[in-house]
């Protein structure tokens, strides 16, 4: 049993007009097996969030803890967080020229396992999870995500969540630019990865839609930089009626 | 926030006949710094153009000067097509002075069939496989006090010989070399470059009929040598050359690879990699003559880049002549730009003068490796050093498989990274 815990934490990015608070004081904990769906209008801060805690250079954290299992997640580098066991799927993954997708995979799981994964074994697991996300085979000998398709890109995120079995996955908009095939295939993925492994999600979405396949044990509202409401399932199903103009009216 | 990769071509192909099936074409946006080629110097191109150059535009292929005497060449002012890339001032006079350095030793080893011999200039082989095509070509023709020839004799096979050239001085010199593959033979030649040096060189390479030739020419000089090579190869009928050019030592490299079918059935590939750090001035023109029917053409050079300055500069010029029915051609230059303030530029030209063609393209880009690439690697457990090096050998790696002698290939392997220590720092 892990816990990934996020206590008042403010942001701020450092733009033209000076350091720009985009953060506002989140907490939020979650634990393993739970899933915690944050919703939230375009802007709101959720990909700010998700990088935050993946240790994106770009976001400064001014104030507030980030702690996986009491361990200062914050004082980590990039490559540590991932080893530690946090999983971001971006929003939007980039290309990366020159890599192909069978070494880059391996050497992923190598150096989050520690010891490089046994050939045989390893070959059949990415066969097998592939498969089962859809993706097609000739793929493994791409570049990373070059010349993907949005949709393409999201199934790779979550192919990497299958194989890297991190103890805490961040989903940013996994379920955006998704057809309804792609979007259970993708669901299914997460499903499993939970259910197989011990994991804990951080599901961020700006619809419903994904969460009639990954039933959210929490929902939490994310309006200007901080959580608004917060509830369970039952609450996505008010957003579904009634969008986010009643937070939003709410002054700041 | 997705800003990363960028892709940039150089010129658009120009194209003789308008719609040709198979003709493919990759990498749409143009670069507009390459938009307007300067046309080469006029009136002396056309006056002494090989191969029927009327109609065809200055800076067309086709048109350009060939001829064994430097002062048949304009004197170099910078801004001629072919140099407009090439900093002359840095050239070591190379292009202009009397070449009167001692040359770079040329040991032989591992010769087992193959002969070496050193003849006058005046030796009938000397000019057989080759004109000089610019005047830097030229200039070392003319004083080139010798000529060395390596011959592998017909019908043999599996010999791989390394032809090492050690330079000692830093006074201009010039050197030739004819390398003849008889009919028939197959062989492995690797010529390669070190010490320091500032040499104009002309290597003529002489496949002959059925002759299957891999040349590897490593430029792995001092850092700051200077070179200038060209590489003229006369490629016979049914005969298969595969060139690969190997550059990183050196301040200032500028090889010219050409290569010009001369029967039915021939095949070349000539494949690069360049890894250009802070002020280094690596620059591959290389030229593929389509004049006879059935030739096959395949060209892909890579490059690293990285460090100040560091400047790297790639032109396929390939011409389909209108006898070359029947050709197929690719060509393709991949840059990766690793730091900032480094600089590749690259041009494909492809130009093409018969529609009865089975298929040409090209393609060119240059992708940087930034931060977002890093983070995305780093995202996955992956350590920031590791990260660099999978980027870089896995992109360099298309190439260093293709030389398939494993201890060149263990030498680049470690060459690389050399290299990358070097930006770790
Ligand atoms: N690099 C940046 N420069 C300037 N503003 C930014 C940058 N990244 C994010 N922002 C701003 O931060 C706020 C939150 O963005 P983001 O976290 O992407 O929101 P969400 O994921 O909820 O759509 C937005 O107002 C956005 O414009
Ligand atoms: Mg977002």
């Amino acid at each position: 049993m892990s816990t990934l815990e996020i206590k008042d934490l403010h942001v701020s990015i450092e733009t033209e007009q000076g350091d720009k608070e985009i953060l506002k004081g989140v907490s939020l904990t979650i634990k393993t097996g739970e899933t915690h769906a944050i919703m939230g209008p375009n802007g709101s801060g959720k990909s700010t969030l998700a990088s935050t805690i993946a240790g994106h250079p770009r976001y400064k954290v001014t104030s507030g803890t980030i702690t996986l299992d009491g361990e200062d997640v914050l004082a980590m580098s990039v490559d540590e967080r991932a080893r530690a066991g946090l999983f971001l799927a971006m929003q939007y993954p980039v290309e990366v020229p020159g890599v192909s997708m069978t070494n880059f995979l391996r050497t992923a799981k190598t150096a989050i396992d520690g010891t490089a994964p046994k050939l045989r074994t390893w070959t059949k697991d990415v066969k097998t999870a592939m498969e089962a996300l859809k993706i097609d085979a000739e793929f493994a000998s791409r570049n990373v995500n070059e010349g993907f398709s949005g949709g393409e890109k999201k199934r790779v995120e979550i192919l990497q969540l299958e194989l890297f079995k991190p103890k805490f996955a961040i989903l940013d908009e996994t379920d955006s630019g998704l057809d309804v095939d792609a979007l259970k295939v993708v669901s299914e993925g997460v499903n499993r990865a939970q259910d197989e492994n011990e994991m804990g999600t951080l599901l961020i979405t700006h619809y419903t839609r994904i969460l009639r396949y990954i039933k959210p044990d929490f929902v939490h509202v994310f309006v200007d930089g901080k959580i608004a409401e917060q509830g369970g399932a039952e609450l996505a199903d008010r957003l579904e009626d009634e969008g986010y103009d009643r937070f939003q009216n709410v002054p700041a | 926030m997705t800003d990363t990769a960028t892709h940039t071509t150089g010129e658009k192909a120009r194209i003789g006949a308008p719609s040709i099936s198979g003709f493919t074409e990759e990498g749409e946006n143009l670069s507009p710094m390459n938009e307007a080629a300067s046309p080469i110097g006029g009136a002396a191109s056309k006056a002494h153009s090989h191969g029927g150059g009327a109609g065809i535009p200055d800076s067309s292929r086709a048109g350009r000067l060939t001829s064994y005497n430097v002062d048949d060449f304009p004197v170099l002012t910078g801004r001629e097509e072919d140099f407009r890339f090439t900093p002359l001032k840095r050239m070591g006079g190379l292009h202009k002075n009397e070449l009167v350095g001692v040359a770079p030793e040329l040991v032989v080893t591992d010769a087992n069939v193959s002969t070496l011999e050193t003849v006058a200039m005046t030796d009938a082989r000397v000019g057989s496989a080759g004109t000089p095509e610019d005047r830097i070509s030229a200039n070392a023709w003319k004083h080139a006090a010798e000529a060395k020839v390596v011959t592998i004799p017909a019908n043999s096979t599996g010999e791989q010989v390394t032809l090492t050239y050690t330079g000692t001085s830093t006074e201009a010199a010039a050197s030739h070399l004819v390398l003849i593959a008889e009919a028939n033979s197959e062989s492995v030649v690797v010529i390669d470059h070190v010490g320091s040096a500032v040499l104009a060189q002309n290597i003529e390479i002489d496949v002959r009929e059925g002759a299957k030739l891999t040349v590897i020419s490593l430029q792995a000089w001092d850092e700051h040598a200077i070179h200038a090579a060209s590489h003229l190869a006369k490629v016979g009928k049914a005969a298969h050359l595969k060139h690969i050019a190997v550059t990183y030592g050196g301040d200032l490299v500028r090889l010219t690879p050409s290569a010009h079918f001369e029967g039915e059935g021939g095949e070349v590939e000539l494949f690069g990699l360049y890894f250009a750090d802070a002020g280094q001035h690596l620059e591959h023109r290389l030229f593929v003559d389509h004049a006879t029917e059935n030739c096959k053409s395949n060209v892909l050079y890579k490059g690293a880049l990285q460090g100040k300055d560091a400047h790297t500069v790639w032109v396929g010029d390939v011409l389909i002549r209108k006898e070359a029915k029947g050709t197929n051609s690719y060509e393709a230059n991949r840059n990766l730009v690793l730091t900032e303030g480094a600089r590749a530029d690259s041009v494909p030209n492809l130009e093409i003068e018969t529609g009865l063609i089975d298929g040409a393209g090209h393609a060119s880009t240059t992708g940087r490796f930034d931060d977002e690439h890093l983070f995305y690697l780093m995202s996955r457990g992956i350590d920031e050093k590791t990260a660099r090096r999978l980027v870089v050998r896995g992109f360099l790696n298309e190439i260093v498989q293709q030389i398939r002698v494993p201890e060149i290939e263990e030498r680049l392997a470690e060459t690389i990274e050399r290299e990358l220590a070097a930006t770790d720092s």
